[in-house]
C-alpha cells in the first residue's frame, strides 16, 4: 500500500429501483433507493471491507460497480477511465480487470461443465489466440496456487465441498489476473474451519498479485481480519468510513458500534457479561425511508434535528467519515 | 432424574449409495434448566441427532439406542405417543422460520391450534395466551399482529413467533437449530437476548444448535463438540473455551476470526475438509486433518472417556 493514488474512484453513485405501485389502474411508481449517494476511492492493492444487514445495499453497490446493475446516477472510474458511459462491448473488455466472486459457490459454477472447462472459460474469452496446451498449464497452475489437486481437472462441481467449490470460483476469477476482485460474502456460506482457509488464502493472494480488492460481508470480525479500510452501510448509505484500525477502536456512527456490540465473542466471561441486545427494531422498510437520519428510528442518540436533516458526510478524523449529527467523540 | 438421557444412539439412512451412519455411538444426559449447545461442521451429524430425539427423521433414516425424556422413553414410540410430547413438553425452533410457518394461515390460526390441541383451550383462551406469548418475546403492537400473515413480518420478527409458538404449552426442554444462522447480527442479538430471558423466567433447558462459538460462549453451560457425527468433545462451557482438550476443538476456537483479536496474523485454520461420512475411516476420523495425530489414531477409534469429573473427550492423546 505505498501508492495511494485512487485505482477505483466512484462517486455519487446511485442505483435506483423502479417498484409498480399497489392496484392494477393507478401504477404510481414507487422507488426503491437501494444505493444513494455513495462515494469512495479504492487505492491500489488496498482491500476495503463493506459491511452492514441485509438490504443495506452492499450487492448492489459493487453489481453497480461492475455494470451487473444500471447505475441511475454517478461515476464509476477505473484508472481515470469512466465506466458508466461505456458501451456494452467495451465494458465486456474491461471486466477481465474486474471480478467478483460469490456467496454461494456451487450456485455459481455451471453443473454441466468440468472444473477445467470452468477455469479456462476467462481465457478462451479474452485471450482466444492461446494455444491448447498453454491454456492447460495456466489452468494447472492457478488450481495449484488456490489448492485444488491436479487430479480434480475433470471433475464436475457437484462433487466438491463449499470450500473447495469456493476455491474453483477465486481460480476462475484470477486467472485473467484482474487488478480489481470483488467478493460478495464469499465465506459466509463455509463452515468456520474451512472459513479460515479461504481467509488466508484471498489474504495471500491478494498480497502476491497486487489486487485491490472489495470485500463483502457481514460478519464484521470478518472484514477486520482482511480488510485494510473498512466502509459501514446503512439502508442505502454511507455512514462511516475509517481505516480499519481506526473504526475498530473508535467508532464514530452510533450504526457502527451497534453492530460491533451484536457480534458474539467466543467467549463465555465477555458474553455473559453483556446486557441486552445493542439495537432495537428490525430495518424500516426501504420503500418508505425515515426522514432525515435513515437510522434515526433506531438510534439511542437520535433528537429532533435527525428526523429534520440529513447528517452531512463530513471527515471527522483525518481518513475518518462519518454521516452522524450526534457522532461518538 | 435426568431431564433427558441420551444413551448409544445412533442414527442411519438408506441411500442410493449405502447405509450413512450419520450419529454414532451418542452419549450424554441433561439436567432440569440446563443449556447445552452442540457445535460441530454442517453434516457432522448435530441436527441429525436432535431430529432422531424428536422422532423427525426422514422416512429413510431411523434411529438406534435410547433417549430417555423424563423417564419416558422416545426412539422407536409411535407416532401417535411422540406427537403428545412434541409441541407440549418438548419444543423445537428451526433455522429458517418461513419454511416452518404455514404461508396460508394468520398467525392467530397456527398458534391457537397448539394450544387447543395440547391444552384443550377454549378459543377465546388460546388466542389471548398466544397474545401474551408474543408480547413475551417483544412482537410489538402483538393484538392486532397476530391476525397477520407470516410474509408480513421480518424475519427475526418470525423467528420470534417461531419462538412464542414453540413456548406456548411452556416445554420443559426447547431444541433450536441454529435458530440465528439467517439473521443479521443486530437481530441475532435480539433473539439471544429473548432466548436468556426465557430461559431464567421459565427454567425451561434448552439445546442449541450451532456453529457460531460466540453464540455458544453466551448462551450454554456445557458444550457438546460433535466431528463427523461422534462427540469428540464434552465439557462445561469456560473449559471448551478457555482450555479445550480436543485438536478439533482448539483448531475450532484458534480458525474463528475474533473481534476482540490480533489482526496481524493469519488465521490458523485446520487443513483439509471434513470427511466423507460415507466412507469414514476405520480409526478417529479427525485423523487426516489433527496436527497431533498419533500412530494409533490411523487404526484405532478413541473412545470418549472421562478426563475429569465433568469433561468427557474422544482422543487418544493423553493432554494437549
Amino acid at each position: 500500500m505505498d501508492s495511494h493514488k485512487p485505482f477505483l474512484d466512484v462517486s455519487n453513485n446511485r442505483v435506483w429501483f423502479n417498484i409498480p405501485g399497489p392496484g392494477v389502474w393507478q401504477r404510481k411508481k414507487q422507488i426503491l433507493k437501494a444505493v444513494d449517494d455513495v462515494s469512495f476511492q479504492l487505492r491500489e492493492a488496498e482491500t476495503l471491507g463493506v459491511v452492514g444487514e441485509s438490504g443495506c445495499g452492499k450487492s448492489t453497490l459493487v453489481r453497480g460497480i461492475l455494470g451487473l446493475e444500471t447505475i441511475t446516477e454517478g461515476s464509476v472510474k477505473l484508472n481515470g477511465e469512466e465506466l458508466t458511459t461505456l458501451d456494452k462491448n467495451t465494458l465486456r473488455l474491461k471486466r477481465r480487470d474486474m471480478q467478483i466472486i460469490f456467496q454461494d459457490p456451487l450456485a455459481s459454477l455451471d453443473p454441466r461443465m468440468t472444473v477445467s472447462e470452468i477455469i479456462s472459460e476467462p481465457l478462451q474469452v479474452f485471450q482466444p489466440s492461446l494455444s491448447k496446451e498453454d491454456r492447460k498449464q495456466k489452468v494447472q497452475q492457478i488450481m495449484q496456487r488456490v489448492g485444488l489437486l491436479p487430479n480434480q481437472i475433470n471433475r464436475y462441481p457437484h462433487e466438491f465441498s463449499g470450500g473447495q467449490a469456493q476455491r474453483i470460483g477465486i481460480a476462475r476469477a484470477l486467472i485473467l489476473k484482474p487488478k480489481l476482485l470483488v467478493c460478495d460474502e464469499p465465506v459466509s456460506a463455509l463452515d468456520v474451519s474451512i472459513q479460515a482457509q479461504i481467509i488466508n488464502l484471498l489474504m495471500d493472494l491478494q498480497q502476491e498479485m497486487g489486487l485491490s480488492m472489495i470485500f463483502i460481508a457481514h460478519d464484521l470480525s470478518v472484514v477486520k481480519h482482511i480488510s485494510h479500510r473498512v466502509m459501514v452501510m446503512y439502508m442505502g448509505k454511507v455512514v462511516e468510513m475509517a481505516s480499519r484500525d481506526e473504526l475498530f477502536r473508535h467508532p464514530r456512527h452510533p450504526y457502527t458500534k451497534a453492530l460491533m456490540e451484536s457480534i458474539p465473542i467466543p467467549d463465555p466471561a465477555i458474553e455473559r457479561a453483556k446486557r441486552g441486545a445493542p439495537l432495537t427494531g428490525d430495518l424500516p422498510s426501504p420503500m418508505d425511508p425515515p426522514s432525515g437520519c435513515n437510522f434515526r428510528t433506531r438510534c439511542p442518540k437520535a433528537e429532533d434535528i435527525c428526523a429534520a436533516e440529513t447528517p452531512e458526510w463530513n471527515e471527522k478524523n483525518p481518513d475518518h467519515w462519518v454521516a452522524c449529527h450526534f457522532p461518538v467523540i | 432424574m435426568p431431564l433427558l438421557t441420551v444413551n448409544k444412539l445412533n442414527t442411519h439412512f438408506k441411500t442410493m449409495d449405502g447405509e450413512v451412519s450419520a450419529v454414532n455411538d451418542i452419549s450424554f444426559t441433561m439436567e432440569k434448566g440446563e443449556t447445552l449447545g452442540i457445535v460441530g461442521e454442517s453434516g457432522s451429524g448435530k441436527s441429525q441427532l436432535v431430529l432422531s430425539i424428536m422422532g423427525l427423521l426422514a422416512t429413510n433414516g431411523w434411529a438406534e439406542g435410547s433417549a430417555c425424556f423424563q423417564g419416558q422413553e422416545l426412539i422407536g414410540l409411535p407416532t401417535k405417543e411422540i406427537n403428545k410430547i412434541r409441541g407440549n413438553r418438548m419444543a423445537m425452533i428451526f433455522q429458517d422460520p418461513m419454511t416452518c410457518l404455514n404461508g396460508y394461515l394468520t398467525i392467530a390460526r397456527q398458534m391457537t391450534e397448539v394450544l387447543i390441541l395440547h391444552k384443550g383451550m377454549s378459543m377465546a383462551d388460546a388466542r389471548q395466551r398466544s397474545i401474551e406469548m408474543l408480547e413475551a418475546v417483544h412482537i410489538p403492537d402483538a393484538r392486532n399482529r397476530i391476525s397477520r400473515y407470516p410474509h408480513e413480518f421480518s424475519g427475526g420478527m418470525r423467528q420470534r413467533v417461531m419462538i412464542a409458538m414453540s413456548l406456548l404449552c411452556e416445554p420443559d426442554l426447547l431444541i433450536a437449530d441454529e435458530p440465528t444462522t439467517a439473521l443479521d447480527v443486530t437481530v441475532q442479538a435480539q433473539i439471544i437476548d429473548v432466548m436468556n430471558e426465557l430461559r431464567s423466567d421459565m427454567n425451561m433447558s434448552i439445546i442449541m444448535i450451532t456453529h457460531d462459538l460466540g453464540v455458544i460462549a453466551g448462551i450454554s453451560d456445557n458444550v457438546l463438540v460433535m466431528y463427523a457425527g461422534r462427540i469428540c468433545e464434552y465439557a462445561p462451557v469456560d473449559d471448551i473455551f478457555r482450555n479445550p482438550q480436543h485438536p478439533y476443538t482448539r483448531g475450532l476456537l484458534h480458525s474463528v476470526p475474533r473481534l476482540d483479536g490480533d489482526t496481524s496474523r493469519a488465521l490458523h485454520a485446520i487443513p483439509g475438509n471434513p470427511p466423507n461420512m460415507q466412507h469414514l475411516p476405520t480409526g478417529c476420523a479427525f485423523y487426516e486433518r489433527c496436527e497431533f495425530r498419533l500412530e494409533i489414531c490411523l487404526s484405532q477409534q478413541p473412545a470418549l472417556k472421562h478426563i475429569d469429573d465433568l469433561r468427557q473427550k474422544a482422543c487418544h492423546l493423553e493432554a494437549l
